[in-house]
């Protein structure tokens, strides 16, 4: 049994800013994490790893700085870490990335001896992004079941029982055989701390191994820039114009204000 | 020369920074108003391993025997939250569980190293009495020989973290009446028949540590318990300051950083006048001074840890390293509650604890006045 978890190293600061110029984010000086998500999903593989018998492997894309929160995810116990790191790589979508992601774990999944049984986690999305779209594409790219939003999980042999969050109140209890991928939510565990032992395993009995887009045989037009069909074309704070209207009267006349001003606005 | 860090020393900071604002920031209060350390917290603290800090992975540690650098980065965050963690883990590791890995026998090893770096036994080192305070050599405290075992008989005091203990070297003398010097440490186990905690003491600061008396009435010890060679006790607890002496440094330099950040935090929020205060030219230069002392304490600090792991004579580096971070962080913490005024000498803002905490560092592991004379006394002897 493989269990991989998908990892991103993103900004530390829920405030960052933003070039104008280029409409991306300034980086400098800016401290680089763990997607605080992906630490759920980790946290969620090392307690499935403790219970019965499984290989934990994190994957993240990124430049050879993001080795950092492979090192932490070690850290934290898991077996193997894979960065995929390769300048071809660089300027990908989730699309691009959920190609490269799915065929990285092609790769692993090829060259392991047996026919394991996998299953893949993710947070259900990055503070940077926050799109929430790499794990069902990766699915779609993989060609297996997923269920996202998921809070409870219980593994069996070939199976998973999960509970999946459905709008604010409901729960929806899925079963579904494996190979699967899941994205968990936030709230689900509370990720465990690396130890000081980890840490020193993590740096001095571990290696970090890296693919690029020809370990990978990657389809160039698929990968990066190249692979992406979505550009950002503009990153910018909503501004603020402090525009406000106090409303005076009894309820009724303030409600009927209000919605005169609502109509105005085409709100309503 | 080069300052970086490596990335394991990195990720040992981030780590403990946040461990410690989640585990040890929320409780620092109350251990202080309770004089103990949280019982929540010493869990955690042995789950990460930070009783074995500077132990080898072999005997159960962490692994930061060879890069006392990264044991500072630990002890100076663990400080940064409280000081009293602070100390207790720098004396757990560097007077007591490392001098044993270090000048320790095998035996002595696979019996005692273990449940020190788990954290199940609170290591303590103990030499000051009421007539041995910076006089180290006056140690009145016998211990005589009896067939295969030595009876030790007499009292310590001011040991940090003894009344928690469970193992404890402690310094006796062996000589005849009249000699000085003439000392013998010896490793205890609290569980000795004959061994008792007396009075724990009420202190001014770093209060979630533990300071005890502790008394000696016919403790049996077996002559293996020796640490080192029989005589060679003053030399020994010498050496072993030395060690520790990083370890407090790093302590006092958590503090200083701990006082220097509350400062510039309050120094943007807090207004008068209009503005906030840290527009003033007044409130800035007292920053400024703040974080020069933080950063020397800091670089004087990591260099004796360099020192140290490279092998080098080491003893006045750590001297230097311990004046000049504790009067670092009594100078940041001083400065500290004059940003604050008066909420500065109210419980509810942490300096108020900080400056009391940070009085301690001038005194415990030899008054800064013993640092100067060690540091001194090196010059003459071995030139500048």
């Amino acid at each position: 049994m493989k269990i991989f978890v998908c990892t991103k190293q993103v900004p530390g600061i829920s405030e960052v800013k933003i070039d104008p110029k280029t409409n991306t984010l300034i980086r400098e000086g800016v401290e680089s994490i763990l997607n605080p998500n992906d630490r759920n999903a980790l946290e969620m593989a090392l307690v499935l790893k403790e219970e019965q018998k499984a290989e934990v492997i994190a994957l993240t894309m990124g430049p050879p700085q993001a080795e950092e929160i492979l090192r932490e995810a070690l850290a934290m116990g898991v077996d193997k870490v894979v960065l995929l790191s390769d300048r071809a790589f660089a300027g990908a979508d989730t699309l691009a990335t959920s190609y490269t992601l799915a065929l990285a774990i092609k790769k692993i999944l090829k060259e392991s001896d047996s026919e394991e049984n996998y299953l893949i986690i993710c947070g259900s999305q990055a503070v940077d992004g926050d799109t929430g779209q790499v794990p069902p594409e990766l699915a779609e790219e993989l060609g297996i079941p997923q269920i996202t939003y998921v809070q409870k999980l219980e593994l069996s042999e070939d199976k998973i029982v999960v509970e999946r969050k459905f709008r604010a109140t409901e729960i929806v209890v899925i079963e579904t055989k494996l190979p699967a991928l899941i994205s968990v939510l936030t709230d689900i565990n509370k990720p465990r701390f690396p130890t000081m032992m980890g840490i020193m395993k993590a740096y001095e009995n571990s290696n970090v191994i890296y693919f690029d887009s020809k370990n990978l045989n990657a389809d160039i037009s698929k990968i990066g820039l190249n692979g992406s069909m979505t550009e950002v074309k503009k990153i910018f704070f909503p501004e603020r114009n402090g525009k406000r209207i106090i409303l005076e009267g009894s309820p009724e006349e303030v409600v009927k204000k209000l919605c005169h001003h609502l109509q105005e606005d085409k709100i309503l | 020369m080069d300052f970086s860090l490596t990335e394991k020393q990195k990720m040992l900071r981030k780590i403990t920074r946040k461990f410690a604002e989640e585990y040890l920031v929320p409780v620092a209060k109350e251990s202080d108003e309770k004089q103990e350390l949280n019982k929540t917290a010493f869990k955690k603290m042995q789950e990460m391993n930070y009783f074995g800090a500077c132990l080898p992975v072999k005997y159960g540690g962490a692994g930061l025997e060879n890069d006392t650098i990264g044991f500072c980065i630990v002890i100076e965050e663990i400080s940064r939250a409280d000081a009293g963690w602070g100390i207790t883990i720098a004396v757990h590791n560097g007077v007591a569980a490392y001098p044993i890995y270090k000048y320790g026998t095998e035996e002595q090893k696979q019996t005692f190293l273990e449940d020190l770096a788990n954290g199940n036994k609170v290591g303590s080192f103990c030499l000051t009495e009421p007539n041995a305070g910076s006089d180290a050599a006056g140690v009145q405290l016998t211990a005589v020989k009896d067939g295969d075992e030595y009876i030790l008989n007499g009292t310590k005091i001011f040991s940090t973290s003894g009344g928690i203990a469970g193992t404890l070297l402690v310094v006796a003398k062996t000589g005849d009446k009249d000699s000085r010097r003439e000392m013998t440490v010896f490793i205890v186990d609290s569980k000795t028949p004959g061994y008792s905690v007396g009075v724990k003491e009420d202190k001014l600061g770093v209060r979630a540590s533990n300071t005890s008396e502790l008394v000696f009435e016919d403790v049996r010890v077996p002559q293996e318990n020796i640490l080192g060679q029989y005589g060679d006790g003053f030399k020994m607890a010498m050496r072993i300051l030395d060690f520790g002496r990083i370890g407090i440094a790093a302590q006092c330099l958590g503090l200083g950083q701990a006082a220097l950040e509350a400062s510039v935090k309050y120094s943007n929020e807090r207004v008068q006048f209009g503005k906030p205060i840290g527009r003033f030219q007044g409130i800035q230069w007292k920053l400024a001074d703040m974080a020069c002392a933080v950063e020397s304490a800091r670089l004087f600090t990591y260099k004796a840890a360099f020192i140290h792991d490279k092998g080098e004579d080491f003893g006045t580096a750590s001297s230097m390293a311990k004046l000049v971070a504790s009067e670092a962080a009594m100078q940041a913490a001083h400065d500290a509650v004059q940003i604050h005024g008066g909420y500065g000498l109210m419980k509810a803002y942490p300096v108020e604890r900080y400056f009391r905490d940070a009085k301690m560092g001038e005194i415990y592991e030899g008054t800064s006045e013993v640092q100067r004379m060690v540091i001194a006394g090196n010059l003459l002897r071995k030139g500048v």
